[in-house]
């Protein structure tokens, strides 16, 4: 036994309950007594409601209560919170208008919450929330980005009369235009950065329950960081004691950032659960999800990139306006900004950056982090500039970025970031290998045979992940901590609970981490179990976004194993009659040094519980030891990314021929869960690329308000991946970890558009990049 | 989903004579898109009649030259059968390539056609083959059943029991999906009865049409060069995110040119 | 209006008074607790929700309870032996990592189970195709065709 399980392929320790059904997602508890909720959604994306006439609905069959944003208000329930200051240019902080859980006189996107109906059935609920009789002034709407400051635009908040959040800005705006005036050459892109719909397949859901015996709430939620959760809405929304509040995620359908947030929704049934003494049900229909869930990406940018004439990059300017939707979502303000602008100086040396972001309000359902968050934007902005430099200079692409890579570290970017480690070049290299480039000429030949159009595409990305120390996230407007932590609990007997404040919703930390305790103790893993995602048990979390678990939870666990390992020594010291300082611990053994007298793990773990042979004088009984960390700074897993596409020039149908990613996530707990964490991303990314693009018309109706015509990326959409990883371990934590939650959405829709425009001639083409859009790409090309 | 009275007759008769009881109630075939639309509260019939015991409606069989479906056989039975695959494999690919494998499992022809959806694959195969739909009272054929968006010749508590389908000499169907959706964004069949050529569209319009001008141009060659150059009208075309009505002219020309190609193989 | 439908579910009989516009997956969901079988969608793309009716594929979100009135339901808690030992195919998802959070993969494993019946050694492109009607935001789908390709072989060779 006691082969190493860092590094191994062990199959995942929840597979067998998610393989059986045996699974228990929010929308799976069911409670006695339960009521369940159906909210009335506003059919307008601006307007002022004049009236709400709720008697016919209060009269519906099963129905228990029906509450407006006036309830809501008479009962001193607050609004949304967000959780990032920005500062704006003028050293002004940003605009934050209130966001209320129930509208207050005015709607301002489609979905927004009017009233809450709560009835004895769901059926029920939906029956009734249809008898709300809502009178609306309806107003102009705004919708685009790129139009929200026009002139005579319709104002969303009386504070932000010119629908703008902050202009922020990044980076030594002089230094910048000085290089861009004596630029051998200037590549130059406009481009949208599409809108997203996170889409977990899991809708999201929240159970609240209130008990008369002790006065405490419980909160049942499809939830990414339930201590946060919990912090925000007590603390901020409805001034409940923290220690009176259980927030519990149970199984959670993936997240991908969508469920980070605190939510209208959540906090209503908690509170409707005390006014009814019942437990308050809600779970979203796909169509609620698409209106409300919180939307990812939507930029409008234009970028440059100053080149002299050897292809060394002088400087890159950017100006961005970000689309926050009609409220500040929990992190909305820092995903623009502080999540995107420090990562424009990518793997490159480019010595002077600036970039400028507006980030406004429009008549749309909240944006926030999704799946990457500010770096695929990044990413994307960087990746297609430095393709079409290449193409305009004619270097060739991988030469282009060869030239540029940063190779000295650490390396201080322009833009805040200080890379601890990488190696670009081992990524590109193994990435063109794997990809068979060498060859793609003949198989461009041989498409063209077919009369196909082929093309060849390239992304080099980096990421920002372990978020984040907390003094650099706090001098940045992070109201919150951004530490982690974890509790190791030995038993009697020698097994483990580990208790970590990260959240897994697909990751399989299950797995993972006690891959990392069971290795660290040298004991099998099947006496390791992990649990995550109930504040009644994990001390405290800051949970799961950003590719922080394994580099900040993860770290935190080692800390508090460290912990333990040395109480043991202690133990041994005594048991073993040697000095503390000559006991070893390896492989699950306590060993007095250079001898064979040992004891092992769970003799300690023993003796701590029955101490009857035990330094009481020195130490107190029982193995339990937590641990909170605060990482020194960010982790920079980063990857180069090839991406080959064929073209149907018929019908624009692109297909992806061949998908090549090589990443640096530095050391890698488990390769099997790690593959599948890059699939699922690349699947993201493509699909934003390929197939996905959230729309509104200019009513600020959602076009795309159902599965029917937001195209998520199915089976037959994406190609089998060939992937490969290059290790650099983060020099920073004990683990050598990185993350690597969301390359795959960072890296791919830069490599894909690159590959697209290679394969169409083009310098550059919306996305996604959907048949029609291809298809009139060609033909404007041909005209 | 608003609440309803539901019904299982396990007779045509009881289900005809429910019917004309009923004004507001509808027939359920397989329910895959009158369930959808009732859980979207989009469709609100006060009673259901469901057909799924009615076992007559089960038939499928083929008798000399014709395949005769019955309004209730499944498309994964249209799909897979040796019989169909025999005398109109296009129909049975067709079937094959509506929704998706569980959708094929419970939508049935007679559902299908009943609700004339206008991006649905099956009014391709019966207008482009010139199917006959037999219904409890008479026999219409199916140049004259497609009506308009959702709207057949069928009137009310009239109720499919057949679709007979003569077997060309050769034919093909050729879709191109909506991406999200995946029911047909334009979805051409073209069916050569030596001779008479039918070319038929759906997903282009409020519902299948037929493409007078290639059919003239097949039958005089079938070829797919006949069709390659015909560049076909957009205006009345159906205008959504996914195509408009330019593209989806453009697209029926293709997907014309590589049924032609496909049935020539 | 409330009616009563029975119907065998994983081999039990089962009956229950309900409203007539209660789904299948409501049925299965609510009344008996199978909450193995899941929602994620309103309209039928998502394929959470597939069970088997009288050993066929289908979306229980897509049929009222009703339409099952007298069939055989099979749904994800049936599949395992009644040993706890996992069925090859929910076996090969857990060897070749075709799950992550869990949600879609009873509707996954549900429809390969069907598919795997005529397919007992199915190439890649047959497999992605057999999953048009199931959506999966987690994996990519890469595992997920690789769990179906080895779990269809260790179907057909325990046969």
């Amino acid at each position: 036994m006691n082969a190493p399980l860092i590094g191994a392929r062990i199959q995942r320790k929840e597979d067998y309950r998610f393989l059986t059904g045996a699974g228990q997602y929010t929308d799976d508890i069911s409670l006695p007594n339960q009521a369940h909720a159906a909210f009335v959604r506003s059919p307008h994306a601006h307007a002022v409601i004049k009236k709400i006439n709720v008697e016919k609905a209060k009269k519906a069959p099963g129905v228990l209560a029906v509450y407006t944003g006036a309830d809501l208000a008479a009962a001193k329930v607050g609004g949304l919170p967000c959780g990032w200051l920005i500062t704006d240019v003028n050293g002004q902080p940003m605009k934050e208008p209130p966001h209320p859980c129930l509208a207050q006189g005015k709607v301002r996107y489609v979905g927004d919450h009017v009233a809450v109906v709560v009835a004895a059935t769901a059926e029920q609920a939906r029956d009734a929330a249809e008898q709300v009789e809502v009178d609306y002034e309806v107003l102009l709407a705004v919708v685009d980005a790129a139009k929200a400051r026009a002139k005579g635009a319709s104002a969303l908040h009386d504070i932000a009369p010119d629908n703008t959040c902050y202009v922020w800005a990044l980076g030594d705006k002089a230094k910048v235009d000085e290089a861009f005036a004596k630029a051998a050459h200037v590549t130059r892109l406009d481009f949208v950065n599409n809108r997203l719909v996170p889409n977990a397949i899991e809708p999201r859901a929240a159970i609240g329950v209130y008990s008369r015996a002790d006065e405490g709430y419980t909160l049942y939620v499809a939830n990414q960081n339930p201590h946060v959760e919990r912090l925000l809405m007590t603390a901020f929304v409805l001034g409940l004691p923290e220690h009176k509040v259980r927030v519990v995620a149970p199984d959670v359908g993936g997240g991908f950032g969508s469920k980070i947030y605190l939510y209208a929704e959540d906090v209503v049934v908690t509170w409707a659960a005390r006014q009814l003494n019942r437990p308050v049900r809600w779970t979203a229909e796909r169509s609620e999800s698409f209106l409300s869930d919180a939307h990812g990406r939507d930029h409008v940018t234009t970028a440059e990139l100053a080149l002299d004439n050897n292809g060394k990059f002088l400087a890159m300017r950017v100006k961005t306006t970000a689309n926050l939707g009609a409220y500040l979502s929990t992190f909305a303000s820092c995903i623009p900004t502080i999540l995107y602008a420090t990562l424009l100086a990518g793997q490159y040396t480019t010595p002077a950056i600036y970039c400028e972001v507006t980030a406004v309000f429009t008549n749309t359902a909240p944006v926030d982090a999704y799946r990457g968050a500010g770096r695929p934007e990044a990413t994307y902005v960087v990746e297609r500039l430095v393709e079409t430099a290449a193409r305009e200079l004619k270097i060739d692409p991988a030469d282009l970025r060869r030239r540029n890579f940063i190779r000295n570290f650490p390396y201080q970017t322009p833009v805040a970031l200080q890379y601890d480690t990488g190696n670009y070049e081992a990524t590109l290299d193994a990435a063109l290998q794997l990809g068979d480039v060498e060859n793609f000429s003949s198989r461009k030949e041989e498409s063209r045979k077919r009369g196909k159009l082929r093309g060849i595409g390239y992304a080099a990305y980096i990421e920002a992940c372990g978020i984040a120390p907390s003094a650099v996230a706090g001098s940045l407007g992070a109201r919150a901590g951004l530490f982690e932590a974890g509790e190791i609990r030995v038993h009697p007997t020698g097994s483990v609970t580990v208790f970590t404040g990260s959240h897994s919703h697909g990751q399989g930390h299950e797995t993972s981490f006690a891959q990392v305790v069971a290795d660290r103790l040298g004991i099998p893993i099947e006496n390791v179990d992990i649990v995550h995602g109930d504040t009644s048990k994990v001390l405290f979390g800051m949970g799961t976004y950003g590719s922080r678990s394994i580099a900040v939870g993860g770290t935190a666990i080692v800390k508090a194993l460290d912990k333990i390992i040395a109480k043991g020594k202690k133990i041994a010291a005594h048991l073993l009659e040697a000095s503390e300082s000559d006991i070893e611990y390896d492989r699950g053994e306590f060993k007095v040094a250079g001898t064979d007298r040992k004891k092992m793990f769970g003799e300690i773990a023993f003796a701590a519980y029955v101490p009857h042979n035990y330094p009481h004088d020195k130490l107190e009984p029982g193995l339990n030891e937590n641990a909170f960390y605060d990482p020194s700074n960010f982790t920079f897993p980063a990857g180069s990314y090839v991406c080959e596409v064929e073209v149907d020039r018929d019908t624009g149908q692109v297909t992806i021929e061949r998908f090549t990613a090589v990443d640096d996530f530095g050391k890698i707990i488990n390769p099997m869960i790690v593959e599948g964490q890059v699939h699922g991303g690349l699947a993201q990314g493509i699909g934003q690329a390929l197939t996905e693009g959230c729309h509104y018309d200019e009513s600020g109706q959602l076009v795309t308000g159902s599965l029917m015509d937001y195209c998520l990326p199915r089976a037959g959409d994406v190609p089998s991946f060939k992937i490969d990883t290059r290790e650099t371990p983060c020099t920073h934590n004990p683990l050598g970890v990185k993350g690597c939650g969301e390359a795959g959405a960072i890296g791919a829709p830069a490599a894909v558009m690159n590959a697209i425009t290679d394969a169409l001639g083009v310098k550059d083409l919306p996305m996604p990049a959907t048949p029609q859009t291809v298809w009139r790409s060609l033909q404007q090309k041909a005209a | 989903m608003y609440a309803f009275e539901y019904h299982r007759p396990s007779s045509s008769k009881e289900a005809l004579d429910l019917a004309a009881k009923k004004s507001e109630g509808k027939f359920l075939a397989g329910g895959q898109s009158l369930v959808q639309a009732m859980k979207l509260r989009l469709s609100s019939p006060s009673d259901l009649i469901d057909l799924g015991s009615v076992s007559e409606l089960k038939n499928l069989k083929v008798e000399g030259n014709t395949v005769l479906v019955g309004a209730m056989v499944r498309h994964a039975e249209v799909a897979a059968s040796p019989a169909v695959q025999k005398a109109i494999p296009a129909l049975a690919a067709l079937a094959g390539m509506i929704g998706d494998r569980q959708v094929r499992h419970m939508g049935t022809i007679g559902g299908s056609l009943a609700n004339s959806d206008p991006a649905a694959d099956y009014p391709a195969a019966v207008l482009g083959l010139g199917a006959t739909i037999s219904t409890h009272k008479r026999k219409i054929e199916a140049d004259k059943f497609f009506k308009g968006l959702y709207e057949t010749a069928l009137e009310p508590g009239e109720l499919i029991t057949q679709v007979s389908f003569p077997a060309p000499k050769r034919a093909a169907y050729m879709k191109f999906k909506n991406p999200a959706s995946r029911f047909a964004l334009v979805g051409v069949f073209v069916a050569d009865f030596g001779g008479n050529v039918r070319v038929a569209v759906t997903g282009a319009g409020a519902c299948a049409f037929r493409q007078p001008d290639m059919e003239k141009a097949l039958a005089a060659k079938f070829a797919p060069e006949s069709v390659a150059n015909i560049k076909v009208k957009s205006d009345g075309l159906n205008n959504d995110l996914h195509a408009s009505p330019e593209y989806r002219a453009h697209l029926i020309t293709v997907m014309a040119k590589r049924a032609v190609e496909a049935a020539l193989k | 209006m409330s009616v009563k439908v029975s119907m065998k579910v994983n081999g039990k009989p089962v009956s229950a008074e309900v409203e007539a516009r209660t789904l299948l997956v409501t049925f299965i969901r609510e009344n008996l607790r199978l909450t193995g079988t899941h929602v994620g969608c309103d309209t039928a793309q998502c394929g959470a929700c597939t069970v088997h009716m009288n050993g066929r594929a289908i979306k229980s979100c897509s049929i009222v309870a009703m339409q099952a009135e007298g069939a055989d339901i099979l749904t994800i808690e049936g599949v395992a032996n009644g040993n706890g030992t996992l069925h090859p195919m929910q076996q090969a998802f857990k060897e070749n990592h075709g799950l992550q959070c869990g949600f879609c993969t009873p509707g996954m494993v549900m429809n390969a189970l069907d598919f795997a019946k005529g397919h007992p050694n199915p190439s890649e492109k047959e497999v992605r195709e057999s999953l048009e009607g199931n959506l999966c935001r987690c994996t990519g789908y890469h595992n997920i065709v690789k769990s179906i390709v080895a779990g269809a072989r260790a179907m057909a060779a325990s046969k």
